[in-house]
């Protein structure tokens, strides 16, 4: 045990004099797995939102889609928020707690539907016995894959409002109205679309016939559009709550380009889809998403909770020297052993259902 | 109810559940390897039924501990934020480590889980010897962390202030090992003795019995073979925290007065108020040699201890008495069973061996619970022992006891629902496994 705890010692000692600054490591982990959570997880959650928006004759049929796409890496999908959370405890432990006071209440909310949502996408597969009790689970199903992804929003939104104030002394100030706000509620509706989005495009192209795929492009059609509704929303609701969201997207290049070109590639996507090709749809839709969420940390990095009254920045309330640099090698550790074995598993299953449609 | 105590027991109902579903995802995969093993080997049938059949209780138990264990990750903050300030960027190694654990599980889950046929049959044999590794390499860490609240380490204490922190030899503290051996047996007796125990009960109605004969057996070596080592290790735990948490132990042992050569009192009520024991057994000096491992020597009891810092009597010593008369009898039971399997050999299909395992069922998973409690009431009142106390760590919203109405309602109706879907899973082997 002594000799293993020199060895880590003295390796992360010579990485003390290297150039290599673990706080970048650490916060570029954060983001990605940020990322990463809402295009796979938000894909999953957008999948059980599309039951809910599907007629009774069509569900079955989507949930079978559903299934066979991401059954094998439903867990792994998950695993990112996990992640993210943990990266916040260790390295910017006053940022989780103060989000954890402040926002306590969407916080349950969300813990609930993740809750009901895994165990009922779980149990349905499962249950021994398929009988009445399956509507029972594709209820629950739909219904938290809703709420989730909203409280979710809600709490993003909320981060970045302004609205938490820790000098607030009444209860509704302090842990109701901080996310109770229509900004924070916007952004969570934006968010819920934006999954409904990523799903339908991804399950255009695990669609075993035709009609279903043009059923699912419909679906992506709607969600599109729900999403622009949503983002006019959240941007009228920063005016008038006086969130300077105008000025964090447009106001520096970075935004504007990323504006641009997920504009760009929402067109080239819809144009790709009228010709028929599918290809690509996955990936610019993940660009799209990725782009969004570019703009929207990029401007007030690195302060990424904003209060009523100050900052909780990532670089000013990360923990210390040692504690970055030990959580810095776990997560590049971490990578060695997951990335090639989460490729590995996403390349095994996606041949199939191809191979099966005929292309 | 109070706040700071809707908070604890919030606390206390999330990790003992969870508890439960994580033993099973540590310990399922290496029964189902096994059994994946004999089916490769020897193409009887029966294996890969028990294999399928077991692997479905594994997805169910995987996906409620998996959400069981994020509400956790949530939870240390919504409840202990000023702990977590503190104390995350300390004892937080294992738990990024642990992130990395979970991930490697969950996508062997997904090879096993969804790679029948598909994959070369060992490379998918091996899938699922990785859940079972990583699962068990995800237990050991997460214990690290509970080991450092009670032994912490790796960073000074000055003013109020946490310093030079180190979260390596935070990690690596002095009751982590005690603690992680101590916890990965009892998570192989408690899953060892209740699936045995379930196909004990399947082979006595007479249903299927080759199917549960040979699922018994796997589980019941298991089960045993811990159940004989954990005394064992149960004697390193209880000498460590006599050194580490001298009042710790005095809470478990209800020992009140320091005293050389002390007893070790068997069951009694204890008086917390006039500091005595009634109606126990007293064995002079034993005390002495468990804690010790001498007759004599001087055992610390709480008259050395400041009252603020005693921890709840009552309900350490009783939990403890419980762990330790569950560790006990399954031992007993253990040995009974080794004997049938070396000599007896009639005994494997009598009535009484099965109805014995029968009622062992839950017995350890009692002990596990009994054992938390016992680490976590005796560390009181401190969450980073002589460092915080749990009561300055609590959140400031109120109304907490509302959320923990909720979460008891939310995990009573899972409860619920695992238990049926066990049962309609059991009641199915019949349709779905039966080619003998
Ligand atoms: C199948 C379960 C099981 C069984 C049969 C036993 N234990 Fe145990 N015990 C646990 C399951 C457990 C546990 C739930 O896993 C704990 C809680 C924390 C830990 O590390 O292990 C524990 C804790 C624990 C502690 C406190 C450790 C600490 O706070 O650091 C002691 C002193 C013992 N045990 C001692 C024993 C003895 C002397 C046993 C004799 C039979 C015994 N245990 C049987
Ligand atoms: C899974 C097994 C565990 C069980 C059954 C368990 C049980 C309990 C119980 C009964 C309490 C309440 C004690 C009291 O208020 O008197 C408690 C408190 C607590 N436990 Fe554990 N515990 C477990 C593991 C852990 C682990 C692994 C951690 C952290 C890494 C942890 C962190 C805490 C915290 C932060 C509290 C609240 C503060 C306190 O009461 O000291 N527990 N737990
Ligand atoms: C002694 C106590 C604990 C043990 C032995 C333990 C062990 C495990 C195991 C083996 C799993 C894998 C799930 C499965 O296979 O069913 C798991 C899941 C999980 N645990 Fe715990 N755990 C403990 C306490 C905690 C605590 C205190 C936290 C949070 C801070 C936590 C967070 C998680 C998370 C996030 C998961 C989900 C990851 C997944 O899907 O694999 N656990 N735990």
């Amino acid at each position: 045990m002594i000799r293993n705890r020199e060895t880590a010692h003295s390796i992360i000692r010579s990485f003390n004099h290297s150039v290599i600054k673990m706080l970048y490591v650490v916060i570029t982990f954060l983001w990605t797995s940020i990322l990463l959570y809402l295009l796979l997880g938000g894909a999953d959650f957008g999948a059980g939102i599309i039951e809910l928006f599907t007629s009774k004759k069509n569900k079955a049929v989507t949930r079978k889609t559903l299934y066979s796409a991401i059954g094998p890496i439903w867990e792994a999908n998950h695993m990112w928020l996990i992640i993210a959370i943990v990266i916040l405890f260790v390295g910017f432990p006053v940022i989780y707690s103060t989000m954890s006071i402040y926002l306590h209440i969407p916080l349950t909310v969300m813990l609930m539907g993740i809750i009901a949502r895994g165990t009922a996408f779980t149990f349905r597969h499962y249950d021994a016995v398929v009988d009445d009790m399956q509507s029972i689970y594709n209820t629950i199903f739909a219904i938290s894959s809703f709420i989730t992804p909203l409280f979710l929003g809600i709490i993003a939104g909320s981060a970045v409002s302004g609205h938490i104030d820790p000098e607030a002394d009444t209860f509704l100030e302090a842990y109701i109205f901080s996310w109770l706000n229509w900004f924070s509620v916007a952004v969570g509706l934006f968010t819920t679309s934006i999954c409904g989005f990523l799903a339908s495009v991804y399950l255009i192209g695990e669609a075993e016939n035709d009609a279903n795929r043009l059923r699912f492009a419909h679906k992506a059609q709607f969600f599109n559009i729900a999403a622009v509704v949503c983002g006019i929303l959240v941007f009228t609701a920063a005016y008038f709550e006086r969130i300077p969201l105008l000025e964090w997207v447009f106001g520096n290049w970075v935004g504007r380009i990323a504006i641009i070109a997920a504009t760009l590639s929402l067109i080239f996507m819809w144009y790709q889809l009228y010709q028929g090709k599918i290809r690509l749809l996955r990936p610019l839709a993940g660009f799209q998403v990725t782009m969004i969420l570019l703009t929207t940390t990029f401007r007030h990095f690195p302060n990424i909770v904003i209060l009523k009254n100050g900052y909780l920045s990532l670089m000013e309330h990360s923990g210390q020297e040692k504690t970055m640099q030990a959580l810095g090698m776990a997560l590049l550790l971490g990578s060695v052993f997951i990335l090639p074995a989460l490729f590995y598993l996403i390349y095994s299953f996606q041949n199939k259902p191809y191979q099966e449609s005929g292309h | 109810m109070d706040d700071f105590i809707a908070a604890r027991s919030q606390m206390a109902l999330s990790l003992g559940f969870h508890i439960i579903f994580s033993c099973i995802g540590m310990v399922m995969p290496f029964f189902m390897a096994v059994s994946h093993y004999y089916w490769l080997k020897t193409d009887q049938i029966v294996y890969k039924n028990v294999t399928k059949a077991w692997s479905k209780g594994v997805a169910i138990f995987f996906a409620t501990g998996a959400v069981s264990g994020t509400v956790l990750s949530f939870e240390l903050g919504l409840l202990w934020p000023e702990f977590m300030k503190h104390a995350g960027p300390i004892f937080g190694m294992p738990f990024s480590l642990e992130g990395t654990a979970f991930f490697i599980e969950a996508i062997a889950l997904g090879f096993f889980l969804y790679g029948w046929d598909r994959f070369n049959k060992w490379f998918h044999w091996f899938t699922g010897v990785i859940v079972g590794v990583s699962g068990l390499a995800s237990g050991i860490l997460v214990v690290a962390a509970n080991a450092w609240m009670n032994s912490p380490a790796g960073f000074d204490f000055v003013n109020g202030q946490y310093l030079n922190i180190d979260p390596i030899a935070a990690m690596f503290n002095k009751a982590w090992f005690s603690q992680a051996l101590h916890m990965t047996i009892a998570a192989f007796v408690a899953t060892g003795f209740a699936v045995a125990g379930v196909h004990a009960l399947m082979i006595m109605r007479g249903q299927n019995v080759l199917f549960h004969t040979k699922s018994f057996k796997i589980a019941a070596i298991f089960g045993c073979a811990a159940a004989i080592l954990q005394p064992l290790s149960g004697d390193i735990s209880a000498k460590d925290v006599a050194v580490r948490q001298p009042a710790k132990l005095a809470a478990m042992e209800a020992h009140f007065h320091t005293e050389k050569s002390a007893s070790l009192i068997l069951g009694g009520i204890p008086d917390e108020a006039n500091k005595e024991v009634k109606y126990a057994i007293k064995l002079p000096g034993f005390l002495s040699f468990l804690a010790h491992g001498d007759f004599e020597t001087e055992v610390t009891g709480l008259d050395k201890i400041p009252a603020e810092n005693h921890p709840p009597v009552a309900i350490t010593h009783y939990a403890f008495q419980i762990m330790v008369g569950m560790g006990m009898a399954m031992m007993g039971i253990s040995l009974v069973y080794f004997l049938a399997l070396w000599k007896k050999r009639d005994w494997l299909t009598s009535k009484w061996l099965l109805k014995l395992f029968v009622f062992a069922t839950p017995l350890g998973f009692i002990a596990v619970e009994a054992g938390w409690t016992v680490t976590e009431v005796g560390r009181q009142p401190w969450i980073i022992y002589n460092v915080m106390r749990t009561a300055d760590a609590v959140t400031p919203m109120p109304g907490i006891a509302y959320s923990f109405y909720l979460f008891t309602g939310v995990y009573i109706s899972l409860a619920i629902f695992v238990v049926f879907m066990l049962y309609r899973q059991i009641k199915m082997v019949g349709t779905l496994y039966d080619k003998e």
